[in-house]
């Protein structure tokens, strides 16, 4: 169980050196995707400006405020509070975000699937689990909004966060096929008889 | 007692906001009491960060979570008491409006074919205004529930038949717990409806899930299969975010209404960890803000 902090854009050996149980704490880049804008995508075939590869990508649609634009708010918004969604939603775009653009590790909450997992070997990617409903917390580790792309999407925009020790996060899918998630549910169906006995249920 | 409408207005402006930054009371109880007895070193360091972000949020004064869900108005009308009911739905609606574009808040909302985002938190049939009525003289009670849609897409309906028994009810939810893993951002609270027409079935299973820990269904066979229910998806080990653990809901919850002689409805819906909430009453002496 090694800590890593890691500073995107990472390498093939770098996330193929992660392991599940693992943890890590981001520091400089974290691109913020969501439903709307991998729809776009992928299945709209629109492009992003934005350079994904090696690059860490988390599962989000942030609170915003309008500022004048500066120095420290150069896309004129101002984090509110910026959290996690269910990365489940988004199973079927992990191919293509891997494949297509680069991205070596997906920051969510609640795990990815089986083709997740397959993709995370063939294409050396991680998933790092947040703790979901946690976004006040999550909130203090972001430094600024960095740029933002396919605005028209808002608040399911493209979003370059530039982040600050965003962790400890922990590997919860690896390049090796390890998934805790994969892990917690097998377990969890094999219970399932007792939980039903225990109810009376023949 | 007459209820005015800006007032409403301006009270479902300031209940969206509050119930998005912070937790009543019985929840932070419900995950001091989890956290106790959990036994799983992750699942306890899990908790631990989840409840150093309720602090978090009222230390900075920020938002629990990111996502400002669906709005939901519960609005429990007590005896003499005068309301304009179109106009008080109107109200509603302006201030969950302004708390979007004023806060400003996340608008979570769209329409469902279109897509489209108006930023504004609404759209056709929300928020959701629910209208019920008490006993309580000079009362006017109305509360707002952010539903996040973590734990609304982990939602079921089940149209059993009676020969399967409560057999049924009870396999339908253990597998429910398990088909939503940590997607439901557990440790939830599992609002389970049991019996009315289909509707009525869901719309009981969304007033469990949204009802005060600690509280207890009022029908004792629905209190009884509570605890059994509680004991036995506690023991399945999803545990918080579905990385395992003891602590896979903080309860289950039971509301029940009759069936017809052919039928045995059931249906689950979730609330997740941050089971928030905020209620404001109307009184004669003013409007007293609670959760």
């Amino acid at each position: 169980m090694a800590h890593h902090d890691l500073t995107p854009p990472i390498s093939d050996a770098q996330v193929r050196a992660l392991r599940i149980e693992d943890t890590v704490t981001l520091h400089g880049t974290l691109f913020g995707i969501r439903d709307a804008n991998q729809i776009a995508l992928f299945d709209r075939a629109r492009v992003t400006r934005f350079e994904l590869r090696g690059h860490a990508a988390l599962h989000t649609a942030p609170n915003v405020r309008k500022v004048v634009p500066s120095a420290e708010h150069p896309t004129g918004y101002a984090p509110v509070c910026v959290g996690t969604t269910t990365s489940a939603r988004m199973e079927r775009f992990t191919e293509p975000l891997l494949e297509r653009l680069g991205v070596r590790l997906i920051v969510g909450k609640g795990g990815l699937g089986a083709a997740s997992l397959e993709a995370f070997a063939r294409h050396g990617g991680a998933y790092l689990a947040v703790i979901g409903g946690t976004a006040a917390l999550e909130t203090t580790w972001i430094e600024a909004i960095e740029d933002v792309d396919l605005d028209d999407l808002n608040p399911e925009s493209l979003w370059k966060f530039r982040v600050r020790g965003f962790g400890p996060l922990l590997v919860a899918m690896d390049s090796h096929g390890g998934s805790l998630y994969a892990a917690v549910d097998s377990k969890a169906r094999a219970r399932r008889a007792n939980a039903l006995a225990r109810l009376g249920v023949k | 007692m007459r209820i005015d409408a800006t007032q409403v207005e301006d009270v479902a402006r300031e209940l969206y906001i509050r119930a998005l930054k912070i937790l009543p009371p019985d929840v932070k109880a419900g995950f001091a009491r989890l956290a106790q007895g959990e036994t799983d070193a992750t699942a306890r360091g899990v908790l631990g960060t989840m409840i150093r972000n309720i602090r978090v949020a009222e230390d900075t004064d920020n938002l629990l979570c990111q996502d400002t869900g669906i709005p939901i108005y519960n609005v429990t009308i007590g005896r003499d008491v005068e309301v304009d009911g179109a106009e008080l739905e109107r109200a509603i609606r302006r201030g969950c409006e302004r708390a979007t574009r004023e806060y400003p808040l996340r608008s979570s909302v769209v329409h469902p074919i279109t897509r489209r985002n108006e930023h504004t938190s609404c759209g056709p049939g929300v928020p959701a205004i629910h209208i019920g009525f008490s006993d309580s003289p000079g009362r006017l009670v109305i509360e707002m529930v952010p539903k996040g849609s973590g734990s609304e897409n982990n939602s079921w309906l089940k149209m059993a038949i009676p020969a399967e028994g409560v057999s049924a009810i009870k396999t339908f939810v253990v597998d429910c717990v398990l088909e939503a893993g940590g997607k439901t951002c557990p440790p939830t609270i599992v609002g389970v409806g049991i019996g009315g027409t289909s509707d009525l079935c869901v719309a009981l299973a969304k007033r469990a899930a949204t009802r005060p820990l600690g509280t207890a269904c009022a029908d004792p066979e629905g209190a009884a299969l509570e605890t059994s229910l509680t004991e036995a998806v506690n023991t399945l080990g999803v545990g918080p975010q579905g990385l395992g653990g003891d602590s896979t809901a903080f309860a289950v919850h039971v509301e029940l209404a009759a069936t017809h002689i052919t039928m045995n409805p059931v249906a689950v819906n979730m609330q997740c960890h941050s089971a928030r909430r905020a209620s404001a009453a109307f009184t004669p002496a003013g409007v007293e803000y609670g959760f």
